[in-house]
Parts: structure tokens; C-alpha cells; sequence
């Protein structure tokens, strides 16, 4: 298989952080610290109608009264929240029309994180260029999205969210903070208040959408918080595969994103969400740097039969505290959660999923697999929950664990609620070793321990692989073994 | 081809080969027969490389070169493949994957052109056919849920693709029914040539019906203490092992 080969080939030939150059970019900043002045500034940078600035100060009202979450199982400094730039924007025309009007140096970037936003180069058929639809967030704003005017024939609509707030204000507004309300969590808070730009999907009804939708984020500025929305809403009937892919430079210090994700799905509409995380980790033998993800992925299954998927590749950041969820409100609605999480050095992931069943017959299937390598820790923490008039409901939760080395950790913290009596709920859970024999089995017949390594993992992992689009599935399974190189001593 | 002489290895601090000599010409094909625990599977290990089993003495040439130089990779590169006794369960990779893999890695490692996925697959078919193996099996994960004879099929598969030139064939004959056993003997037979050798480590003389060795050689408490002929397995097997185990003080 080529994907076999090219994860190997990708063990040999690729450095440990691939993607922690620093660009330089010209950039504007917003004056360093949060105030509600900065909120302000903010929302003028983008243009906004009054009642999303109103929405971003009371967010800030709530943030201002909460207090950092404690209970995940993640250590770091404190985060000094008056020491960041909560924009920070690179200098270009006001809102580049096409692609050519973005700065070559901008598109540069992209180029070499293998980002294609050549949309003439798809249409023009040249080989090998991917045909799927890409919105380019780079820092605090999105510099080009791409295939908009196709998706628009089908009435898809794809922009980032600051412009849909000047474009589609009713649809924002109907739908923004309807799934993570602000006040939900800190972060979230935090989010709602500074949150500076990210996709907006809206699929009309019964359409299907004609391409992979994917987002991309780039954290490039240093002292700088990203803090993004991505809003999606499938109308009834209708579906769409979105991606999420993130990296940021090597930078010592410390980089904070918190981004929030609402997903509505109306009656009959299916959304898959798949994220491939490759943010800096920090240094592997000091733990200094990297970057702190922690993101509020929320979806709701509004309407009856409606279907989310999360799939999410986790393998970058310092710390990760994140659990892409779905509230199952419609009958016969369906959540699938489906995660590889790997640490290696000193990383830290507490990642997990909640399921939350208010619809009759509402199923879900939690398959979370978390690799640990190095000095590394993770915590697998879900809660599956089931309200008292959803009758019929179903739940298969299935978490595993792999270990490489002796110095690192792994926890599963499952939580159950089920208040009414007709539930089915299934957990299983295992914990394994990278086995000797396993190791040596391979390495008798040719691979090099590294290789040997990546072949096993990813064959741990590929239940999950699976749930993927292919061209990404392909993109994970490199990283994985990227993720551990020096893994085993 | 294979020279191991005065060769001993320890596992962990245990002497398990205390002097081991042995010459396997190119073209031969030499039985290793032993009661339990004299070191049969050690020897295995120790040649293919597998951590843990250190040679505190003695020497081993492959080729002319020194084999316990090279780590298992290298030795696999270079034409060592050890059948296992107890073959490897590899849960979610499947054995066309694995098998492929493995056979590429070992060509980059000599310098070779790698096999493409069509002319890997032409070559898997016709290899599983003459095992009579099932070919949709070779799409699910390497030895997960093979029953003890379809794994050891699977490693004649698996030494028949990569062509390698020192066979070791660890117990291979265990769990085998009498069907089995001819089909996997046909298989290794059909590897026999004049640029390989082959060590077939096995507990009873049943196999080597089958498979007709140069050489029978006795292992008993890390040593070869007798040579001989075909004659030698029969011998053994009418009269056990028990004149080669170390008399009580």
C-alpha cells in the first residue's frame, strides 16, 4: 500500500517539526492585553454591526467573571492574559478579491505547508492538484478562501465568518453561540469576545455538498493568541465532509489558541468534521514551548436523523484540552466520535467527547485510541449521558491504549449517566505495551525499528484512519510516524 | 555459507549456547534436532538478531561477513529469515501490507528498484496459490485470528516473497496436521537452491520426512553433540534424546 511505503519514506526523510519555520510577514497588531477596548478594536477591524459587538462585550463580561478550569489532567504555567496580542493580522489589501491579489509571500507559506489554494491550477486540471475547497486563516484573519464562486452555484456558502457577518448577518446571528452559548466554558468566553475570524459553511437544504470544505490554520505571529469560530449549518437533508488542519512555528515561549466550533444539523442532514492537529508540541526533551490548544467543539443534532461525525488526528500541541462533542436532540439522531491522540516528549492530552442523548432512539459510537510515547501523558475523558424521556438510546464506547517506553502515561476517565432504563450502553477498554515481540517480528523481516514503530502504531490507530478522506487519511499516517520518531530508545 | 563457531549466548544472565560449532555449506540443508530447553529456538533468535540474546563469545559468519554486527534489519536485508515458532499477531495491518512493507524495505536497504502494488500483488497470488492459501485472508491483519496452521503457512508465504538465502525454520512443523505439514514441506522444498541454506530446528523426525535434510545435527545443553546423516533423525527418533542429556551428577 502506498500509504505504507510513503509513511515510511516520511520516517526517513522528514524532520521532527516540519512545520516550525517562522515567516516573515509584515503584520499589524492590536496593542498587547484584552480590555474591553480590545473587543472593540476588534470588532471595527472587521466591520461589524452593532449587535455582534454588544454579543462580544457581554462575552467579555462573562470571561472576566470565570475562572480558568483546573480539573483536567494537565499541568502548565498560568497563562498571563494581559501578555498577548489578540490580533494580529498580516498587512494586505482590504480583502483580497482573488488569488492573485494575495501577497505572494502569504501564498508562499502555504505553498510550503502544502496548502492548495491554486483553485486555477484544479480547474485547469493540472495533475495531482486535490479539488477541495480551502479557507486559509492565517494569525487572526483568513487571507483566501477558495472555490467560493463554484460552491455558490450550488448555493453553499463558504466564506470566513467575518465576511459572513457583513454578508449573511441573519444566518450568523441566528445560529452563532446557539450550541456553545458564550458563557459556556472560559475559553469559550474568551473566545466569544476576541475571536477574530474562521470558516462559516452553510449547506442548503438537501444539498449535497460537491467537495471536501476545508479550513487551515496557521499561527505565524509570536505572542499571539488564535482565537477562531468555525460555525457550520447543514439545512435539512443535506451533508458535508469539512477539515480542519493546524501548525504553528517553533517558538520557547508559549502560544494560546482556544478556538470554538458550533455544528447545526436540521432534520435528515449529516455533517463529518475531521481535524488533523499538528500544532508546534515544544521541545521534546525540555517541554518549552508549543502551543496550548484548548477548543470547544460542539455539535447539535437539532433535527431528527440528523448524523455528526467528529474524526480527529491529535499528534501537535504542548497541552490539549479538548472534547468535540454532540448534543443528540433529534429522534434517531447519531454522534460518532472517532480519535487518535498521540503524545510524545513532554505533551500533554486530556481529550475525550461527550454524547449527550435527549432524542429517542438516539445512537452514538465513541472509538477513541491514544498512543503514548516519550514522557508524554494522556487522558481519554468522555461522558456519555442519557436523559430520562430518551427512550431506546444506544452507545458503544471503545478506548485504547498504547504504550511506548515506560516513562509515559495513559488514563481513561469514562463517565455515565444514564437516567433512563431502556439505554444500551457498551464501554470497553484496553491498555497495551508496544510488544517486543511485535517489535522484533518486524524487524526480522526488514524494518528498521522506526519503521517498525510506525507500522504497528498505524495499525493500532487504523480503525480510525479509516474514518478519514483519503487524501488526509494518507496526510495522518505520515504524521503519526513523524509524531514518534525517537519514540523507542 | 554459514559458519558459526564456539558461539555462546546468554538471555539475561542465563548461558543458554555454550560453544556452539557449526558449517552450513550453500546448497544444504541442515536439521537441528534437540530435546526441550537445549537451545534450539536460541539459536534462532541469536542468528536473526533479536534483543536480548547476546553472544558473550564466539563468532558467526554470513557470507564471510560478521553477522552478530548487524542489527536485525540488516541481517533480514541480507538474506536471513527466521520462520518463528510461535508466529507475531500484528492487529490492523494487513498481511499484503505487511508482507510488502517488508519486502521494500529490504530492497531500499540493497540498493534496489522497489516492487510496485500490481507486480507485489501478481507475485502474492501465485505464491498463495501454490500454499493454497485463501487470498482474501492475506486482507486481514497479519496472524489475527489465523488458526496455529494458517500462521505457519503464512510464514512460508512471507519467506517464499522475500527470498531469502538463510532459511530458519523454528519448530515449523508444530500444530500442523498431516495435510498442512505436506503443504508448507512443498513450499520450503520448492526454496531449496544451490545459493541458499537452510536450518530446519525441529523437536521430532516427522518433518524431515518431508523435507530430506544434508545433515542431522543433535543440540543438547547449548552444544552439537553429534553429526550425521538422514540416518541420524531415525536413529533419534527410535531411541530418544535421553544419551545426550547431561547425566545427574
Amino acid at each position: 500500500m502506498a500509504a505504507v511505503k510513503e509513511t515510511i519514506e516520511a520516517v526517513a526523510a522528514l524532520e521532527k517539526y516540519e512545520h516550525g519555520f517562522t515567516s516573515d510577514i509584515d503584520t499589524e497588531y492590536a496593542p498587547k492585553g484584552l480590555s474591553a477596548d480590545i473587543v472593540r478594536f476588534i470588532s471595527e477591524k472587521k466591520g461589524e454591526p452593532e449587535w455582534m459587538l454588544e454579543w462580544r462585550l457581554a462575552a467579555y463580561e462573562r470571561w472576566l467573571a470565570m475562572e480558568e478550569p483546573t480539573w483536567a489532567a494537565v499541568k502548565y504555567e498560568p497563562v498571563d492574559y494581559q501578555d498577548l496580542f489578540y490580533y494580529a493580522a498580516p498587512k494586505q489589501k482590504e480583502g483580497p478579491k482573488s488569488l492573485d491579489e494575495v501577497d505572494p509571500e502569504l501564498l508562499a507559506v502555504y505553498e510550503k505547508l502544502g496548502i492548495p489554494l491554486k483553485e486555477q491550477a484544479v480547474l485547469a486540471g493540472v495533475e495531482g492538484a486535490p479539488r477541495y475547497a480551502v479557507d486559509a486563516v492565517f494569525d487572526s484573519v483568513s487571507v483566501v478562501t477558495t472555490f467560493k464562486a463554484e460552491l455558490a452555484k450550488v448555493g453553499v456558502i463558504f466564506m470566513p465568518i467575518s465576511e459572513a457577518l457583513r454578508e449573511h448577518p441573519e444566518l450568523v446571528r441566528k445560529y452563532l453561540g446557539s450550541v456553545v452559548p458564550v458563557s459556556d466554558n472560559y475559553f469559550a468566553a474568551l473566545n466569544s469576545a476576541v475571536f477574530s475570524d474562521g470558516s462559516f459553511v452553510y449547506i442548503p437544504p438537501g444539498v449535497r455538498c460537491p467537495m471536501e470544505l476545508s479550513t487551515y490554520f496557521r499561527i505565524n505571529a509570536s505572542n499571539t493568541g488564535q482565537f477562531e469560530r468555525t460555525l457550520i449549518i447543514a439545512d435539512k437533508g443535506s451533508y458535508v465532509s469539512y477539515l480542519e488542519g493546524c501548525t504553528a512555528p517553533m517558538r520557547d515561549e508559549n502560544q494560546l489558541h482556544a478556538a470554538v466550533v458550533e455544528i447545526v444539523a436540521l432534520d435528515d442532514a449529516e455533517v463529518k468534521y475531521s481535524t488533523v492537529q499538528n500544532w508546534y508540541p515544544g521541545d521534546p526533551a525540555t517541554g518549552k514551548g508549543g502551543i496550548y490548544n484548548f477548543v470547544t467543539k460542539r455539535a447539535d443534532c437539532r433535527g431528527d436523523r440528523s448524523k455528526v461525525s467528529w474524526t480527529q488526528v491529535e499528534t501537535g500541541s504542548a497541552i490539549t484540552w479538548k472534547y468535540p462533542s454532540c448534543i443528540l436532540k433529534g429522534e434517531e439522531s447519531s454522534g460518532e466520535f472517532y480519535s487518535i491522540a498521540i503524545t510524545n516528549g513532554r505533551q500533554q492530552a486530556d481529550t475525550g467527547t461527550k454524547m449527550i442523548h435527549l432524542g429517542k432512539n438516539s445512537r452514538s459510537r465513541i472509538i477513541a485510541k491514544a498512543v503514548s510515547a516519550g514522557k508524554s501523558d494522556s487522558t481519554y475523558r468522555g461522558l456519555v449521558s442519557v436523559h430520562p424521556k430518551a427512550t431506546g438510546v444506544r452507545n458503544f464506547t471503545q478506548c485504547d491504549s498504547l504504550l511506548i517506553g515506560k516513562e509515559c502515561g495513559s488514563h481513561t476517565v469514562p463517565y455515565i449517566e444514564a437516567r433512563n432504563g431502556s439505554a444500551q450502553l457498551e464501554h470497553e477498554a484496553t491498555t497495551t505495551r508496544l510488544s517486543d515481540d511485535q517489535l522484533f517480528y518486524a524487524q526480522q523481516r526488514g524494518l528498521s525499528q522506526e519503521e517498525a514503530v510506525a507500522l504497528l502504531v498505524n495499525g493500532f490507530v487504523r480503525d480510525v484512519l479509516q474514518e478519514l478522506p483519503m487524501e488526509f487519511a494518507v496526510e495522518a499516517q505520515k504524521l503519526v510516524a513523524i509524531s514518534l520518531e525517537g519514540s523507542v530508545g | 555459507m554459514l559458519s558459526i563457531s564456539n558461539l555462546h549466548v546468554s538471555v539475561g544472565d542465563k548461558p543458554i549456547l555454550k560453544g556452539l560449532t557449526l558449517d552450513v555449506p550453500a546448497g544444504e540443508v541442515h536439521a537441528i534436532m534437540g530435546p526441550n530447553g537445549a537451545g534450539k529456538s536460541t539459536l534462532g533468535y541469536a542468528l536473526s538478531g533479536r534483543p536480548g540474546y547476546e553472544a558473550t563469545d564466539g563468532a558467526v559468519a554470513w557470507k564471510g561477513e560478521d553477522l552478530l554486527a548487524l542489527e536485525p534489519a540488516e541481517r533480514a536485508a541480507k538474506g536471513v529469515f527466521l520462520s518463528f515458532q510461535y508466529p507475531i499477531e500484528i492487529p490492523g495491518v494487513p498481511a499484503l501490507t505487511f508482507v510488502r512493507t517488508a519486502l521494500n524495505a529490504q530492497k531500499r536497504a540493497r540498493g534496489e528498484d522497489e516492487v510496485s502494488a500490481p507486480a507485489f500483488l501478481k507475485m502474492v497470488k501465485a505464491a498463495s496459490a501454490a500454499l493454497k492459501m485463501d487470498f482474501d485472508m492475506l486482507k486481514r491483519p497479519l496472524n489475527v485470528g489465523f488458526s496455529g496452521g494458517e500462521k505457519k503457512r503464512m510464514e512460508i508465504l512471507q519467506m517464499a516473497l522475500l527470498e531469502p538465502s538463510l532459511l530458519i525454520l523454528d519448530e515449523t512443523d508444530s500444530g500442523l496436521d498431516i495435510d498442512a505439514l505436506r503443504i508448507v514441506a512443498d513450499g520450503v522444498n520448492a526454496l531449496r537452491s544451490p545459493d541458499r541454506a537452510m536450518l530446519v530446528i525441529t523437536h521430532y523426525q516427522r518433518l524431515l520426512d518431508y523435507i530430506k535434510p544434508d545433515r542431522v545435527h543433535v543440540l543438547a545443553a547449548g552444544r552439537i553433540v553429534a553429526s550425521g546423516g538422514p540416518e541420524l533423525a531415525l536413529q533419534l527418533e527410535a531411541e530418544g534424546y535421553d544419551k545426550y542429556l547431561p547425566q545427574a551428577a
